[in-house]
């Protein structure tokens, strides 16, 4: 049988899409909370003297590494939470001390500047935020009135146009195929379409035949057309979380929380965040089968 | 044996769970989220007694056919009948079809809640997890509060330091803005159950936890409440309701961590009253 197959060659690694990340970008991480964080990228970009970067992000553990190594000049974000640990240390000495912007939305208004990037209109409107201090603390969002008889005043949230995506799935495949075969894939098509390049990182580099199966096709909402480059980067989402190949590591993230909570950022930056690849990062944190061992999350 | 008589021995937890399931009683077929174990557990206690229409997730992303177990598994399948995915949740927020109820760390006299930070905006005293969906939900869906800890911390005197969850605050919504949206039922504490139907939607005492004076509950709030005289006490839980917590709900006993010592929920009854 005849294999047709397009004619790019997606594959790529880690550090390259790393690489694709520079000064001033703005940049838009998948996943959600603690779980599905394409972490190994993540990690390559806090080796790397990138800096002020705009991140647009349901934040967990990927914010919060940025923000404690001085990445981000703004953040655009509705939470950062790693979900069965609430709060997150990094993040709210960050915020207290007012290191960088922040622009504080609702979650779904985070969305509806995603999905307005992604149909290349200027705004969505919404009525997220009316009556509350969304609106009165984000003067770069204005409010929009309905054109009809109801004369309604709406926010209107502004296109969240992004330099680069990065996410984590499952699996992809060098066309940029990609199949997400946990129970939520949140709102990384949105990333996707509203980024002008987005990166892949997967569990699985895998066949594109492995795709030819109709209840798994249903778990791939991400079109190839916006997917730029795929990179294999087993257990890639540790500490968070990636149903169903392994859960969070609460402990990781527990310890994680309470170093930084006692200002000791840097001893965990020097632990887990300078190894040379990230094959050495899954070594230095308990290894694969560890991580494969790690319950999934019960909410 | 099924017994719809009162129960004797009940902690507080226990009284605060029976009183939350209230608020989802005439909701017929809505999508119902309970936010930390008591609201939790209380949604499960309101599909498996007053409102069985009500649609309910594992706290992931499916849709149950009945309420999963707080805590461990412990091998137990969520009965899984649908999928539930946060972008169909968020397409459900603004369609109307929910009620939730969320623990705000501040709420003020017009219910406006708080869950981004304490203090002023560019430099928060403290941070907190950020407005998340308050936004959203409270201009589009039934919204409903749980307050652990009635005091003039949580009910602030003026307005809540950042306005999260939108009230009924008549300045905020000026100029076309629908405030008519909003829709606040109730509010229990460990004090007592509150709804908006007071004057202008003013804060009123519905009923006071056993043993509770509402001299005790204004006391602890920040602004006037309404309801002096035409409060009741608050029902206690059934034997019926007690089995469903115990057994069925919570079997490890997870709402015994909601407040210190896990006390009786009649005041009178604690033993340092």
């Amino acid at each position: 049988m005849k294999e047709y197959a397009v004619s790019k060659n997606k594959v790529t690694t880690v550090s390259d899409i790393a690489a694709q990340i520079k000064d001033g970008m703005t940049i838009g991480i998948g996943g959600w909370g603690g779980r599905r964080k394409p972490m190994a990228v993540v990690r390559e970009l806090l080796r790397s003297p990138v800096k002020d970067l705009t991140v647009v992000s349901y934040g967990g553990m990927d914010v919060s590494l940025l923000a404690a190594s001085g990445k981000i000049k703004c953040l655009v974000y509705g939470f950062v939470s790693h979900d069965v640990i609430p709060m997150d240390q990094a993040f709210r000495q960050a915020r207290q001390g007012g290191a960088f912007e922040f622009r504080e939305i609702d979650e779904g208004m985070l969305q509806w500047g995603l999905r307005a990037a992604a149909m290349d209109l200027p705004f969505l409107p919404t009525r997220a935020g009316i009556g509350t201090d969304v609106e009165t603390l984000n003067p770069w969002i204005k409010t929009v009135r309905s054109p009809y008889d109801d004369g309604e005043l709406l926010m209107a949230m502004p296109a969240l146009n992004l330099d680069v995506t990065i996410i984590h799935v499952n699996e992809a495949d060098a066309q940029g195929h990609t199949a997400i075969l946990g129970p939520d894939p949140f709102f990384d098509d949105m990333f996707c379409r509203a980024a002008k390049k987005s990166f892949a990182t997967c569990e699985k580099l895998v066949d594109t035949s492995a795709f030819n199966d109709p209840m798994k096709a249903r778990l791939m909402p991400i079109e190839r057309s916006v997917i730029t480059g795929v990179a294999e980067a087993p257990l890639g989402a540790h500490p968070t979380s990636c149903g169903p190949d392994y859960g969070i590591d609460v402990k990781h993230i527990s310890a994680y929380t309470k170093r930084c909570a006692a200002k000791e950022f840097d001893a965990y930056r020097d632990e887990f965040l300078t190894k040379e690849t990230h094959d050495a990062y899954i070594t230095s944190v308990g290894g694969a089968d560890h991580i494969r061992a790690l319950s999934l999350p019960v909410f | 044996m099924t017994s719809s008589n009162p129960a004797t021995d009940y902690t507080l937890a226990e009284i605060c769970i029976t009183a939350a399931a209230e608020t989802w009683r005439n909701d017929g077929e809505v999508f119902g989220n309970g936010f930390g174990p008591v609201p939790r557990i209380a949604a499960a206690l309101a599909k498996l007694t007053v409102n069985p229409d009500l649609l309910l997730t594992e706290g992931e992303a499916f849709l149950v056919s009945e309420p999963v177990p707080v805590g461990p598994r412990k091998g137990y399948a969520p009965k899984i009948c649908g999928w539930m995915p946060y972008a169909k949740v968020f397409d459900l927020v603004y369609g109307g079809k929910r009620h939730a109820m969320t623990g705000p760390v501040q709420i003020d006299r017009y219910g406006q809640t708080n869950i981004s930070f304490i203090g002023n905006a560019d430099k928060p005293k403290a941070a907190l997890l950020g407005v998340r969906g308050f936004p959203g939900n409270t201009i589009s869906h039934a919204n409903s509060m749980w307050a652990p800890s009635h005091d003039k911390r949580t009910f602030v005197e003026g307005e809540v330091d950042m306005v999260a969850g939108a009230g009924y605050n008549p300045a905020r919504f000026k100029d076309g803005r629908r405030g008519d949206k909003v829709d606040l039922r109730l509010i229990v504490s460990n004090l007592a159950v509150m709804d908006f139907g007071g004057k202008d939607r003013a804060i009123r005492v519905v009923s006071l936890h056993p043993g509770i004076s509402f001299a005790q509950v204004q006391d602890n709030t920040g602004f006037p409440l309404e309801g002096k005289d035409t409060c009741t006490e608050t029902p206690v839980p059934t034997e019926e309701q007690l089995r469903l917590i115990r057994e069925v709900i919570d079997p490890h006993d997870v709402r015994a961590t909601t407040f210190k010592d896990n006390p009786h929920g009649d005041a009178r009854r604690r033993e340092n009253a």
